[in-house]
Order: C-alpha cells, then structure tokens, then sequence
C-alpha cells in the first residue's frame, strides 16, 4: 500500500491525486493527503508518475507497513520503478527493452 | 464554452452537476474503452468517455504487462494459433471470430508502433509486437483519445443507464468523485467497457473492476453468457498483488517443510497449488530460470521485482510465501452477451467490448491470459466503437427524446437501513474467493452458495440508498453479488468439467454440454442453454 509521500521531494503538482485509479488520495493547500490508504490496490502507478520521487508503495497490499523514509532515500528506493521502466531521462532505453517474447512459449 | 467541431457538447453546468449532449458514450477508459472512443471518433462520432479511475492507469492492462494475440498473417501460422486453442477452451469457440480478431489484432497493432509505441527488435533488428508494457501502452491510448477529439471524464463512475421510451439506450449518470457531484451524458449509443470482476482481491490493477458495467447493463435488459468460466486465480507472492502466472513457470513448488508438492505448476497444476493451500502455506522459488532468462525477466517485466527487492528477497534464490487471487471474469471468458460482429448486445444501442463483454468467441471457456484478452480488448474495442458511431448516425436527431433512469439497487428508496456497501463486499469475497466454492464447484456446495446469494440480493434490494459518500461502493458491492450470481447460476448448470470450468461431482467433459450458457436477470436470474454458431450453421444448411 502508499506509505509515504516525502514531503521534502513532494511539489504539491497532485498528479498523483489524479492518477490513482482507486482514489485514494484528497487535495490539500499543501501536499496531498493519503486519505483512503486502504482503497490502494498496490498497483504502483501513482509512484510511476510522480515526477519528483515523493511517493513509496510498501509491496505489501493487505495492510499498512511502518516505513523509515531515510532509509529509503539511502537504498535510492524512491523513485525505483521510473527508473526500472525507463520514464526517466537516464533510462530511456529500457522502454523498448521489453524481452517477453524470449520468454512467451516457456 | 464553446466547442471545437465534433467534440461533445457541453450542455449545462450548473452548481453540482455537469451535463453532456454525445453521439457515443464510453463507460471505461483501459484498453477497450479508448480503442472504442478513438475508433468513434473517426467514424465521426462526438465521443464522451468516462472512467471511472483515471483513464491511463485504470484497469488490469496499466497496472501490468500483457502479451498479446499478434500473429503474422501467414495462413499456416494463423491455422496454428487457432488450432492451439481449440482443446483447451473446450471446443466451444468460433473460428470465424478468431480469424476476425487476430486480423484486426494485426492492424491495431501494427497502428500502435505507428503512433510511436517503443516495441522492441530482436537479435536480428525484426520488431517484436506480441507483448505491451502496460504503463507505457496506456499512457500513449490517453494521448490518443484526447487527440481523437473525444471529451475523458476522469473519477466518473457510471451509476445507471439511461434508456428512450423505446428501451433504446440514451446515455447515462454517474457520480464525479472528485468533485463531489455528478454528471449525465446524452448520448444515442453506450459502448460498456467497464472490464470485467475481480471481486476487489488485488490482483494487479483490478480494483476498479467491480462488474459495475454489467450490473447497469442488466437492468437495462442485456445478457449474459458462459459466466460459469469464472474462476480464474492468479499466482502472487502471498503478501502482494503482482501477479505475473508466467514467471512462476520457471517455479518450483515446495510445502512447509519444503518439500516438492506433486504435479503443482503454474500451468496445468495450479488447482494442485489451490489444493494444497487449503492445508497450509505453500513458498515458489524461480530457480529453473537461467541467468539469461533472469536479466529478460527483469526487464520485461520490472514491476514483478518490487515485491521481491522491497523486501529483501531473491525470489531465485529464495523461497517466499505463495497465494491465489481471485481474477473472476477479468480472466474468465464470461461477459455480456454479443449478438453481432458490431458488438451490440442484445440491448438496442448498447455495445460491449473488451473484458465486459464475453470472450468465448475466441477463448471458448478458457482463460485468455493476457494475451488473447489484450487481442480481445483491441478488436471488440474497435469494432464496438465503429458499431456504436453507425448506430448513432442511423439514429439521426434525437432531440427533445425523453430518457428514463433504469438503476436500481443502491439507487432507489427502498424503506429500509441504507445498503451497506462494504459489508456487502465482504459477504460476496466469502462466496466467491474460496477455493472450495469457486475452483472446485460442486451442487450442493454451489446450491447452499447461491441461497445466501440470493438472500443478499433480497435485502440489498429492499435497502435504501446510501449517501453519496457510500454510493459508489454500494453499486461495486451490488454489482458483485449480481455477477457472482450469475456465475453460480451458470455454473450449476454445466453439469461437467470444461474448459477453466471444473466439478467435483461431474469431472469429465461431457459433449452433451457442447453448447453455451445464457444467463441475465436480477431478481430472479435465469440461464439457458444456447448452440454453437457452428452448430447453428449446421442445422440451417440442413
């Protein structure tokens, strides 16, 4: 589930209240607010979008993890699947890295 | 506002409501849902599409990563592809319809890497189309409606159809969540794209599929068909929700003590694995794959590794906790009944596409996987679109047409204590997400299921309304009881084992039950048995 968003990296953008296809993040005057942790489907994608590496989604997904945000940021755990799938600058390459067809017909 | 041409029109906005005059509605924003609204739209139709999500990320194709059915048009491959799968689905598919798909899977492809999706080359520099990134793929479908013209209505459920005087569909309502009010589109033709039902079990991305489309498509009269190939569970790490069935075919499969469980696999064993959870927990380890084979794994599928590196585990060299989530007719074959090669249902103006609407015209009554059901959702999408445009075009002016709301559960007063939502989900994960009740059928276990079903059903109708803060979760849990009854129902039926359908008490497939089953009804559902095409054909040349 969304554990975390940082609110040192957090710009307040909330495209992650919008990209959450389960809703559940609220607007605020400032940062988001994780309003409905227990709607979120641990689909990682609002981690996916969020521009700045604000978010972290625990991999747990019937229940809330307690999370230490500065040990995450010292594994470089923020921000680990853009780079994984290649949405950012340094990785672009990995979107056409798709291998599946070596491994369809196992 | 003003409008540039043919978009939809914006009709009022007055405080706590929107309003939409359209050609076509679109209820779902994955994969179905855009390649209908974009198809449309370039069939000249003014196009609205509402998802309930955010269209981009919802649904079980942007979560993940899928294969799909994409096959070079030689006609021996295309002989191949399709005898392939005739056994396992139980003979119940149509080839006619399987020829269609994968032609129109070719094209729609072959479209993407012309809109500029990154596909990959081979050794050789040949393109590779038969996989998509789900993120990557939605992300660009997005694009493409917006720049087909067609208005999105992101975290806008539907709620209820709207139908003329005739029962001919003329649009529907549903809620803006985010906003805290609601919208109406009016529109001439709906295309339900709203996926299938996975019960809210997690499995990736398939939260947002509750049967939603199903339930509003029922109480405007649709049907149903071969709900009874339902009960797909796929395999995930037991504390996560990525679930990628096949990785684990590189598994070994151990007990508590860790020792091999016989005959368990990703393919082929995995009621033994549902069998052996049933006595304790039972721990995967991908150690038959090859370093090679480990380094195409991570970067085909990078999410699969974020339960494993989060938690400090190397599912190569480690044993980790498995379980089985309930994929229900997301990977089922079962859905709303098409009645011709436009995709309408057998509702005037209403046409389904993609997981909603039955998929046993190419899967038979087994699972798609990811790939047929990728193929499926492009091509019926697509058609479904095309149909739903020419049938608003045939309908011409509909001005001062008057709509009528056809809701019902969760939607009208009913004199009793507000519907519950999600204690009603609960009691419906009870039925259905039991490996005793749903995997393994038999009578009297479905039969003692299907009372309690129906019970639910009885008090969730009689309830009131909840508040609108409820009300969405009210119309997800009601829509998952109607689609769990449905899928008894049909289910009981079938008195054999076919296709992903198993019984205890009937293990054998039996050719008496060579045809498909017919289902719909809320109240009192009902089920019927229907020929094959095939057979159909046979009896008219006779």
């Amino acid at each position: 589930m969304i554990e975390v968003i940082d609110a040192e990296q957090c710009t307040a953008c909330d495209i992650c209240v919008s990209v959450c296809p389960t809703n559940v993040f609220d607007k605020t005057d400032g940062i988001p607010r994780i309003a409905r942790q227990s709607d979120c489907q641990t689909c990682f994608l609002c981690e996916l979008y969020c521009p700045e590496d604000a978010l972290f989604v625990s991999p747990f997904a019937d229940a809330p993890q307690a999370v230490d945000v500065a040990a995450l940021k010292e594994a470089t755990m923020l921000g680990s699947y853009r780079r994984a799938v290649g949405w950012v600058e340094e990785s672009r390459h990995l979107r056409a890295a798709d291998r599946s067809y070596r491994l369809f017909g196992h | 506002m003003t409008n540039s041409p043919g978009r939809a029109e914006k009709l009022s906005s007055s405080a706590g409501s929107v309003m939409f005059d359209a050609d076509v509605l679109v209820l779902g924003g994955g994969p179905a849902g855009t390649w209908a609204a974009i198809s449309a739209a370039e069939h000249g139709a003014r196009v609205v599409l509402a998802d309930k999500g955010f269209c981009g990320t919802s649904g079980a194709t942007a979560a993940a990563g899928t294969g799909v059915w994409y096959v070079d048009p030689a006609p021996e491959r295309r002989e191949a592809a399709m005898a392939s799968r005739e056994k396992l689905g139980g003979h119940l598919q149509d080839r006619r319809w399987m020829a269609r798909v994968l032609d129109r899977t070719y094209a729609q492809s072959n479209q993407l890497a012309d809109w500029g999706y990154p596909y990959p080359a081979d050794d050789d520099g040949r393109p590779q189309r038969n996989s998509l990134q789900g993120p990557e793929y939605m992300r660009l479908m997005r694009k493409r409606t917006k720049q087909a013209g067609v208005t999105i209505l992101d975290h806008s459920p539907a709620l209820e159809l709207l139908v003329d005087g005739n029962g001919v569909v003329a649009g529907a309502t549903g809620l803006r969540r985010q906003k805290g009010d609601r919208w109406a589109v009016n529109a001439k033709a709906v295309v339900i794209a709203t996926g299938g039902c996975a019960f809210l079990s997690k499995t990736l991305g398939s939260n947002v599929l509750t049967g939603d489309g199903y339930l509003l498509a029922a109480e405007a009269g649709a049907e149903f068909t071969s709900m009874e190939f339902s009960n797909a569970y796929a395999i995930s790490p037991a504390f996560g929700s990525v679930t990628k069935t096949l990785f684990y075919s590189w598994s070994s499969f151990t007990d508590e003590q860790g020792s091999v469980i016989p005959g368990a696999s990703s393919k082929g064993g995995r009621s033994v694995i549902a069998r052996a959870l049933r006595k304790g927990p039972v721990y995967a380890q991908l150690d038959q794959a090859d370093a090679e084979t480990q380094r195409h794994m991570r970067v085909s599928q990078p999410n699969f590794f974020l339960p494993f590196d989060r938690t400090g585990i190397d599912p190569f060299t480690q044993r980790f906790p498995i379980t089985l989530r309930l994929e229900g007719t997301v990977r089922g074959t079962g859905g709303l009944r098409i009645i011709d090669d436009s995709c309408a249902t057998t509702v005037p103006g209403l046409y389904a596409a993609g997981d909603a609407a039955t998929r046993e015209l190419i899967c038979g009554g087994f699972t798609g996987g990811g790939s047929h059901n990728a193929a499926w959702a492009m091509s019926s999408g697509h058609w479904a679109g095309q149909g739903a445009a020419e049938f608003a075009r045939q309908m011409g002016t509909t001005s001062g047409r008057q709509a009528f709301r056809r809701g019902t559960v969760g939607l009208r007063s009913g004199g009793g204590r507000p519907l519950q939502g999600s204690a009603l989900a609960r009691s419906v994960q009870d039925e259905v997400f039991p490996y005793e009740l749903n995997y393994f059928r038999e009578a009297g276990r479905l039969g003692e299921s299907l009372r309690r079903l129906d019970a639910l059903w009885s008090d969730a109708s009689a309830a009131d309304a909840p508040d609108e803060k409820e009300l969405l979760r009210a119309r997800e849990a009601a829509a998952m009881l109607a689609t769990a009854r449905w899928m008894y129902r049909s289910a009981l039926t079938r008195q054999e084992s076919r296709g992903m359908h198993r019984r205890d008490d009937y293990p054998e497939q039996d050719d008496r039950y060579l045809h498909l089953v017919t289902s719909g009804g809320l109240d009192d559902v009902w089920t019927s048995a229907r020929p094959l095409a095939s057979a159909q054909y046979a009896e008219a040349a006779e």
